[in-house]
């Protein structure tokens, strides 16, 4: 998106050039000229039907298809079937409202999380700032299915932290951590927390520290200046760290896949991942990813709505 | 609007302080009485320690010894926000995301206050900034956003206004036009404002009383005009507008007036004007007090004391005046800064003159002092002193 607009802007430019020349200096192949933008756009535009509205087409018209009878597996015709929707939806409601519940206590969790630990790496470390930074970005050098794998070694049931919790009485002696809707929310909050901290890290990053005095000299003790000051100045960064969280958590199914349960724990791209790939179910499929998609866009969209920040996003 | 302020009658004292930074003394065991309802500048070259002075004044530094009082209270270890002080910030330090009158109201908010509004809407009267009030900083122009800075310090009516280079982003035409504002803001609201700036005539526009601070003390305090008559140290006599230095020797005593020798010349100045009481003296004439006579001119009115065989060396007119360099037989350049009278014409370099000025308007140094201190901040070089 970004990136068309980049390139809207350059061919404007391009074209205000080419007034400016033509005006000084003899005419070079003219129609050329004006053609240069378009032809700049044509790899993108290309990539973008190919990879994108292409199957975003291919993904609605499956959806409203349905098996004829007697067809062999995984052989579908258009009949515009639009009650294939409330057909699904209804059969999986449960699995959505999941879906969203366990990616909104995640994307808490991980603002809790982000938002004192970004403060403290742009305010408060001085010198260890760039470490602490690094720090945060090192675990992608390490693959996102593998920390999930690891997650499973540290909640399972004879580890060290269920062993804590058991000793603690926090956990009954023959409760357990991993296979729970708990283990999938640690899990989905700890793969997304980079994406929380880098952005709001950014935008503390950019507050004027003077202005954290003035607010202090105007008798605003800590809180109130976090509260009416620097926390309403770092909101671009808090909007995009809880999108850049949300969105993918909430069609995630790797985290429930391996630290969760097979069905009390069974998120919305879990079922898509069994209806495409197991099931040969590819309406049912088609339904979920595309309903998965529209309900993200119109939250994201309520959500940047209430936080008046459409500008900086 | 002449409603005095509620704490009113509070001075601001400041007993002994020194603040280090590292090995870095900045301020250096600084004692200090600003009284209640002055206009107090704090002038210096940067480095001085007058923006360490203020910032700790504000709680934003805390000193590494000494006390700061507001009254009878002691603030030195006080909270920035539980001092009744606030600050105009250099850089204004608006809350860009606030309006015009979240920002003013920003304080009256945190005491939790009653008639915010009107409160509010009295100071953007104050600084003639009425209608912009739901306006953003970013909307506004420097000069603008200046006067909400001020509005929003004065709003609160803090025992003690401080003031930091509040008009050094501002250029030079909005800058006088400020300082005459400030002055007036100042005299309707009868706040104590401590003012902060590295220009003399910005300080001696506003204040009325100047510390002139150099290298963490102060070298001088006082009025304006007592400042710039009888400086008290070379620095002064150099960083508050321009002086001429000469070397002088005392030889002498006439009734009230001292006699000196100055390379070879006799000139008398006013006993009481001694501020040192080495014999070995450095005399100082402000430019502008000398008159030049081309040698065999009429002298009538001039000042009796007079130093001969000067050449002018420079001439440069500036409307106002013309300022004439002259260089004197001992090889020293002074400056003469003639008034533009229309009747006498303009002296061409290579003139011969002599130089004529009052008894009364010399002042006398200890000659130990460096009689270049204070001059670099003006850009100038460094005049060799006969």
């Amino acid at each position: 998106m970004s990136a068309a607009q980049g390139i809207g802007v350059g061919e404007q430019q391009q074209l205000e050039d080419d007034q400016h020349d033509s005006g000084s200096s003899a005419p070079t192949q003219p129609g050329r000229r004006r053609a240069t933008p378009y032809l700049l756009l044509l790899p993108g535009m290309a990539w973008l039907t190919i990879f994108f509205i292409l199957p975003i087409a291919t993904l609605l018209s499956t959806s409203t298809q349905t098996r004829p009878e007697g067809a062999e597996i995984g052989v579908y015709t258009q009949t515009f079937r639009v009650a294939n929707y409330t057909d699904t939806l209804s059969e999986y409601a449960t699995v959505f409202a999941r879906s969203f519940t366990y990616a909104l206590i995640a994307t808490v969790l991980a603002l809790a999380i982000s938002y004192p630990l970004a403060y403290a790496i742009a305010f408060k470390v001085g010198r260890w700032r760039n470490l602490l930074l690094v720090l945060v970005v090192a675990p992608f050098f390490v693959s996102f299915l593998l920390r999930t794998v690891a997650w499973k070694q540290i909640l399972a049931d004879e580890g060290w932290v269920a062993d804590a919790l058991r000793t603690l009485h926090v956990l009954s002696p023959d409760g357990r951590i991993i296979n729970t809707a708990p283990a999938v929310v640690i899990g989905i909050t700890y793969n997304f927390l980079p994406f929380m901290i880098l952005p709001i890290y950014a935008s503390l990053e950019r507050v004027d520290p003077r202005l954290m005095e003035a607010a202090g000299d105007l008798y605003a003790n800590a809180l109130t200046t976090m509260r009416k000051v620097t926390f309403p100045l770092s909101l671009p960064g808090v909007v995009a760290g809880t999108l850049l969280t949300f969105i993918p958590a909430a069609g995630d199914y790797v985290n429930s896949a391996l630290l969760g349960d097979p069905v009390h724990t069974t998120m919305v791209g879990n079922v898509i991942d069994s209806r495409f790939l197991k099931v040969v179910d590819y309406p049912t499929a088609a339904v979920l990813s595309v309903s998965l998609m529209v309900s993200i866009l119109v939250l994201v969209g309520l959500y940047i709505r209430r936080a008046g920040t459409e500008e900086l996003v | 609007m002449a409603a005095p302020a509620e704490t009113g009658g509070r001075d601001l004292r400041l007993e002994r302080v020194t603040k280090r930074f590292g090995t870095f003394v900045a301020v250096d065991d600084l004692s200090l009485t600003i009284p209640s309802g002055s206009f107090f500048a704090l002038l210096g070259p940067s480095g001085c320690g007058k923006t360490t002075t203020l910032r700790m004044v504000a709680g934003l530094e805390e000193p590494t010894a000494g006390t700061i009082l507001i009254g009878d209270d002691d603030v030195t270890n006080a909270k920035p926000y539980k001092r009744p002080v606030n600050t105009v910030f250099q850089s204004y330090a608006l809350f860009p995301h606030l309006d015009i009158f979240e920002n003013v109201a920003f304080g009256l908010r945190r005491r939790g206050g009653k008639q915010i509004k009107a409160q509010v809407d009295e100071a953007l009267e104050l600084v003639e900034l009425g209608g912009m009030a739901r306006r953003k900083p970013a909307q506004l122009s420097g000069g603008q956003q200046q006067r909400v800075a001020l509005a929003r310090a004065i709003v609160n009516r803090p025992a003690v206004l401080l003031l930091d280079e509040p008009l050094g982003a501002l250029d030079l035409k909005l800058r006088r036009q400020m300082q005459i504002e400030l002055k007036r803001i100042q005299t309707e609201v009868g706040l104590t404002f401590v003012h902060v700036t590295h220009d003399q005539e910005e300080a001696m526009t506003m204040a009325d009383t100047i510390a002139v601070m150099n290298g963490g003390h102060v070298e001088q305090m006082g009025g304006p005009a007592d400042l710039y008559e009888s400086p008290q140290t070379t620095f002064v006599a150099n960083f508050l507008g321009q002086s001429n230095l000469i070397r002088a020797a005392v030889s002498g005593k006439s009734g009230d007036d001292l006699v000196l020798e100055v390379h070879g010349q006799k000139v008398a100045m006013p006993a009481a004007r001694r501020a040192s009481g080495t014999d070995d003296l450095l005399i100082g004439v402000r430019p502008e007090k000398i008159q030049l006579a081309q040698p065999g001119e009429s002298t009538e009115g001039f000042g009796s004391n007079a130093l001969p065989g000067g050449v002018v060396t420079d001439a440069s007119f500036t409307g106002v005046s013309t300022q004439y360099l002259v260089r004197m037989p001992w090889g020293q350049e002074l400056m003469v800064f003639a008034q533009n009278l229309g009747a006498a014409g303009l002296l061409r370099p290579g003139s011969k003159v002599d130089l004529h000025w009052d008894p009364a308007h010399t002042f006398a140094l200890d000659g130990s002092l460096d009689a270049n201190a204070g001059v670099a901040h003006e850009g100038a070089t460094p005049v060799p002193v006969g």
